[in-house]
């Protein structure tokens, strides 16, 4: 069960599709014009993925590892029509808004992505609850990515209208208003969080910075030689911030001597 | 030997000019474009668009500088809105204003223009392409409407130009004479309108050696044969040719967006390329396409191709082998 929550945990914060891997671009920046879309967008993705790996990690060691990716891209595709038809039968607007990009979620990176690196090594609920935690890294990103142009764009969020029309940005509804979005979201995001961790982690670790890989035993002693690289940074800081804060001060009074100097 | 010898290392020849001279001496040769477009808005618009163009003006320069500066304060960077960099990008993205638009608007350009486009990728000397223009862009797409319309005496009118794509070089002509387009007394944005006006700018500009010619003649000269022998109206009719040289931003845009330092190439072989490029491009938009106007597209796209311009032609240095 430990390792089911961690995979969520692993899928929406540390590895978040979107934001971390760059992965399924392609629908982050087309179908995100509200935030309505971008949730929907984000569930149906969820769905076929949590099914998708369910099913690959039962299947992985049936699958021939040659043909593998036929193999995957088949249950894949199979759960997509699935998905595509239901979404025609029960809700024809959200069809008609997310168009072409429901079926594309066949070719999606993200699902293919953890279908080769999860779904094909794990035990099945391991891989649920990595597709649990992707989908909704997926979905939380597209939503915010939806709100923001939507607000900006259109003035309303979640179709609740609060902005006069004088007034909406409409470049943000179109395609260039994705990438501005998207870029500035991530540089929010770089800044407040990755920026940490980064000082060492990569070649040092026995992971390799593959964070799918990391696991029992080999993640206790790469979290380990992450806290001791974090703690020896934060040390460093705060010494070359008491060295200048020293140097400033022996200028200052090295500089009010000299002027005393001076007035006599 | 009685002679002494100064022994330095080089350069030994230093211009006088830095950023702020520069950028001071491009904003003197904005100065007679701005005023007859303010005059042009006052007589032919009334007064209070003409308050209104002055407004524009004024908020953009300040919004520039204040984005500018904010934005260095919040990331703890030197702060440089003393080069004069900022202002001029509110002053160009003023003058490719329509004198009546809400100047929250241009505003909105500005801050656009400063943070996502100059300091985002490093500030002056780092941005890919025109601020000014970028921002321009930006509120076009975002406002086409208010963008895009004009009015001359409280009504709707066509800008030379849209009136030469929709009826044709015979009715633009019975609307405005070509000494109304060189003088500046035509419906557009504040500082697109008068030719005289701008090229007293620009042979400014040109005498105190800001800009070089290359840009600005080859961008010309190379929208008046695109018109010439592709215009809608017969091969050579110089009229129509005529029209698309002074109908539009073409001028402003030549001689003070295409120049910019930073998105434009340094060789001068490049330059050429560069205004025949922009030539083209803005020939292909005006008559193939879908707009009557197409210089600032022109420009923001050809500033992306800079860095292969220069790639290619780079000059050989002295003692080198060509390839």
């Amino acid at each position: 069960m430990n390792k089911f929550v961690s995979r969520i945990y692993n899928g929406i914060i540390k590895e978040n599709p979107t934001f971390v891997l760059m992965l399924g671009m392609c629908p982050t920046l087309a179908t995100t014009t509200s935030a309505i879309n971008g949730v929907s967008m984000g569930l149906s993705t969820t769905v076929v993925l949590i099914l998708s790996n369910m099913v690959i990690s039962a299947m992985r060691k049936i699958i021939p590892d040659k043909v593998r990716i036929p193999a995957f891209i088949v249950i894949v595709a199979s759960f997509v029509t699935m998905v595509q038809l239901l979404i025609k039968g029960f809700l024809p607007s959200l069809d008609s808004a997310l168009g072409l990009y429901i079926p594309l979620i066949v070719v999606n990176c993200i699902i293919l992505g953890r279908a080769e690196s999860c779904a094909s090594k794990c035990g099945v609920l391991e891989s649920a609850g990595d597709g649990i935690g992707m989908g909704l890294g997926f979905t939380v990103a597209l939503t915010c990515i939806g709100l923001v142009r939507e607000i900006l764009g259109a003035g309303s969020a979640f179709g609740f209208q609060f902005v006069p029309e004088t007034f909406h940005i409409s470049i943000f509804v179109l395609a260039p208003g994705a990438f501005f979005v998207l870029g500035c979201l991530q540089a929010v995001l770089n800044k407040t969080r990755i920026s940490k961790p980064a000082a060492g982690c990569g070649s040092s670790m026995a992971c390799g910075g593959n964070c799918a890989e990391c696991a029992g035993a080999v993640r206790a002693a790469n979290h380990g030689k992450l806290d001791e690289i974090k703690a020896e940074a934060e040390a460093k800081a705060a010494a070359e911030k008491a060295a200048r804060a020293k140097a400033a001060a022996e200028a200052k009074a090295a500089k009010a001597a000299a002027e005393a100097k001076k007035s006599e | 030997m009685n002679k002494k010898l100064n022994v330095s290392a080089s350069p030994h020849v230093r211009s006088k000019d830095s950023t702020s001279s520069i950028m001071r001496d491009v904003v003197i040769a904005m100065i007679p474009a701005t005023v007859v477009g303010v005059v042009n808005a006052f007589v032919n618009m009334g007064a209070s668009v003409g308050i209104n163009a002055v407004l524009i003006i004024v908020v953009s320069i300040a919004t520039s500088i204040l984005a500018e500066y904010v934005y260095e304060k919040i990331v703890k960077r030197p702060i440089t809105i003393g080069d004069y960099s900022a202002a001029v990008t509110g002053l160009i993205l003023a003058l490719n204003m329509p004198p009546y638009i809400a100047p929250w608007i241009p505003a909105l350009g500005c801050v656009f223009a400063i943070i996502i486009v100059k300091q985002l990728f490093g500030g002056l000397g780092q941005n890919f392409m025109n601020p000014a223009l970028a921002g321009r862009c930006f509120l076009l797409i975002s406002f086409a409407g208010p963008m895009t319309t004009f009015f001359a005496d409280g009504v709707s009118a066509a800008t030379p130009l849209a009136v030469l794509k929709n009826e044709g070089v015979a009715a633009m002509t019975s609307q405005y004479s070509m000494i109304s387009m060189a003088t500046g007394m035509t419906p557009g944005t504040i500082g697109e309108t008068s030719a005289i006006a701008l090229l007293i700018g620009a042979a400014y500009m040109l005498y105190k050696k800001v800009i070089s010619w290359r840009i600005p003649v080859t961008y010309i000269a190379t929208v008046a044969v695109f018109a010439l022998i592709f215009g809608s109206e017969g091969m050579f009719n110089f009229e129509y040719m005529l029209a698309h040289v002074l109908g539009g931003g073409l001028i402003f845009g030549a001689f003070f967006m295409a120049t910019d330092y930073v998105t434009s190439p340094i060789t001068p072989l490049g330059q050429i390329v560069f205004g025949v490029c922009l030539g083209l491009l803005t020939g292909i938009f005006r008559i193939f396409g879908g707009s009557a106007e197409g210089v600032s597209y022109a420009i923001i796209f050809c500033n992306m191709l800079v860095p292969l311009i220069e790639k290619f032609t780079m000059p050989v240095p002295f003692g080198k082998e060509k390839k």
